[in-house]
């Protein structure tokens, strides 16, 4: 059988439409690297360069490793932190999400408000957050807190709205059809069907927390990231290394820790 | 008296589309009622015009004697704790068991904080069990939903809306979704149902066929509006045809005619 003009066609549109985006990007790629002046060769050729470096520099040495007790309680102290952020910007966008969600169909006006408020929340980022809360709290823990509080809730409540409505819509329309109040609802229906999910965007944002407290820390002065800065600053780039090393140790051990979890509850 | 009745109801989504036009109708207690018609016809409107999950845009609904076309809050909720709704997704709480699923049928006769905490009486639990029992889920009930078949999950859907001791069960679709086996198996729990409980039973069907079987009356719903209201017998070949706007022999049921 052959093939009818049509048919034909297609092919040959869609063979044109790749052969112009990729000629596009790469027109792209030029016109950008002309004007930033980056050249993907000699940053390729400097890598090389760059692990020699840091396997001189960043390997910790004995004294390096006499500060890993100090290392490890602000460590420790920065990972609290980050939980205790997560969960109550959880709770706080849990209560947010059911008013913005359209299952819950609360009220048209207060619905488009909380989407509004936490896409504003959460399109700033939490290091801009921090430098603008500087002004009002100073270098302090608390700025630090709400910087993550923030941008985490907001996020949070997208998410949250997202996952309601896509898991709970149905048995909402059924509890409702009972006679259910909206407490019941919540408690009987959208809770038991979403735990699930909410758990693992909480367990994400912990970790996601925790890399972002250390760029935070080195603005505000607090925590893991105020430590890195001052050795580094110093040139002790071997305690530095130290602390590099032992935050990835950190959250590798986070992750297998809410993957477990995450196996549990499902 | 009858238990249900609809006086020139209409429904406008969006001021466009007009989902019923000025549907009248009456449904005597005890009644087993099936509902026809192609898709978008607005059976599923029709029904959720019952329970007020839609809200009609104008003419009189009345249910038990009771005008409910504008009820609101506490009272709604009291008009729908005296009817059941079964849907063809079933709707369950899949992360849930399916005693905790039949006792959902409760939650409109309870204090919201019971209700919120999911704190059962034992005759509810004992009763809860007993419907379990008459569905043949025994084996099942404290099995997560989400581990059930698609049968399984319809007849947990039964129990929750017998739960509420309704006078009226509405369906909508109950088995769209499943195999001729377990199809046949819901309609005749659904039939049993409506003989030994009484309760009346008014279902959205696709199927003509299952209509005819286990209706004593249908109705026949074409463009928003009721276009045949009797019993099963008086439903011919050309008013099948004309339910569903086609041509003789354009329909899977006219494969059984030839016959």
């Amino acid at each position: 059988m052959k093939l009818n003009k049509d048919t034909e066609n297609v092919f040959k549109k869609r063979k044109i439409t790749y052969t112009i985006v990729f000629v596009g990007v790469l027109i792209v790629y030029f016109i950008a690297s002309t004007v930033t002046k980056f050249h993907l060769w000699d940053g390729l050729v400097s890598i090389p360069k760059a692990i020699v470096w840091m396997g001189e520099k960043l390997v910790p040495d004995a004294a390096a490793m006499a500060k890993l007790p100090k290392i490890l309680k602000k460590l420790f102290e920065t990972a609290l932190l980050s939980v205790a952020v997560t969960v109550i910007a959880a709770i706080i966008a849990f209560f947010f999400s059911l008013l913005g969600s359209k299952t819950t169909k609360v009220n048209g006006i207060v619905n488009r408000l909380v989407r509004i408020v936490a896409a504003f929340f959460r399109n700033v980022p939490d290091v801009v957050w921090a430098m603008l809360l500087m002004f009002s709290f100073g270098q302090n823990i608390l700025t630090g807190f709400f910087a993550l509080f923030f941008t985490t809730f907001g996020l949070l409540t997208r998410a949250f709205i997202e996952t309601i409505d896509e898991v709970s819509s149905s048995c909402v329309e059924a509890l409702d059809a009972t006679g259910a109040t909206f407490i019941q609802t919540v408690f009987q229906g959208i809770i038991p069907a979403s735990i699930t999910e909410i758990i693992t965007w909480v367990l994400y944002m912990i970790e996601t927390n925790i890399r972002s407290s250390t760029l935070i820390g080195m603005l505000t002065a607090t925590g893991i990231g105020y430590l890195f800065d001052l050795y580094y600053k110093r040139l002790d780039f071997a305690s530095a290394g130290l602390i590099v090393i032992s935050m990835v140790v950190l959250v590798i051990t986070i992750e297998g820790v809410s993957n477990r979890i995450r196996k549990v509850i499902q | 008296m009858p238990i249900l009745e609809f006086k020139d109801v209409s429904k406008t989504y969006n001021n466009v589309t007009k989902a019923l036009q000025e549907v009248s109708f009456s449904i005597e207690e005890g009644e087993f009622v099936s509902i026809i018609g192609p898709s978008g016809a607005g059976k599923s409107t029709l029904l959720r015009c019952i329970n007020r999950l839609v809200d009609a845009s104008s003419g009189v609904i009345i249910f038990d004697g009771q005008d409910i076309t504008d009820v609101k809050k506490k009272e709604l909720r009291k008009v729908r704790t005296k009817t059941g709704m079964i849907f063809q997704h079933y709707n369950l709480v899949d992360r849930l068991s399916v005693i905790e699923n039949v006792l959902h049928g409760t939650l409109g006769q309870k204090s919201t904080i019971s209700g919120m905490t999911g704190h059962y009486t034992e005759e509810e639990k004992e009763k809860a069990f007993g419907i379990i029992n008459e569905l043949g889920l025994a084996d099942q009930a404290y099995k997560r939903c989400d581990e059930l078949s698609g049968g399984q999950k319809q007849r947990v859907g039964i129990a929750r809306a017998i739960m509420q001791q309704p006078k009226l069960i509405l369906c909508d679709e109950p088995i769209a979704s499943l195999d001729p086996k377990a199809s046949k198996t819901i309609m005749d729990h659904l039939s049993n149902i409506n003989r030994n409980k009484k309760i009346t039973c008014i279902v959205n069907l696709h199927q003509v066929d299952v209509a005819m079987k286990y209706s004593e009356r249908i109705i026949g719903v074409a463009e928003g509006r009721i276009v045949f209201d009797g019993p099963p017998e008086q439903l011919s070949e050309e008013m099948i045809h004309q339910i569903y706007q086609s041509n003789s022999s354009d329909l899977i049921t006219d494969v059984g005619y030839a016959q």
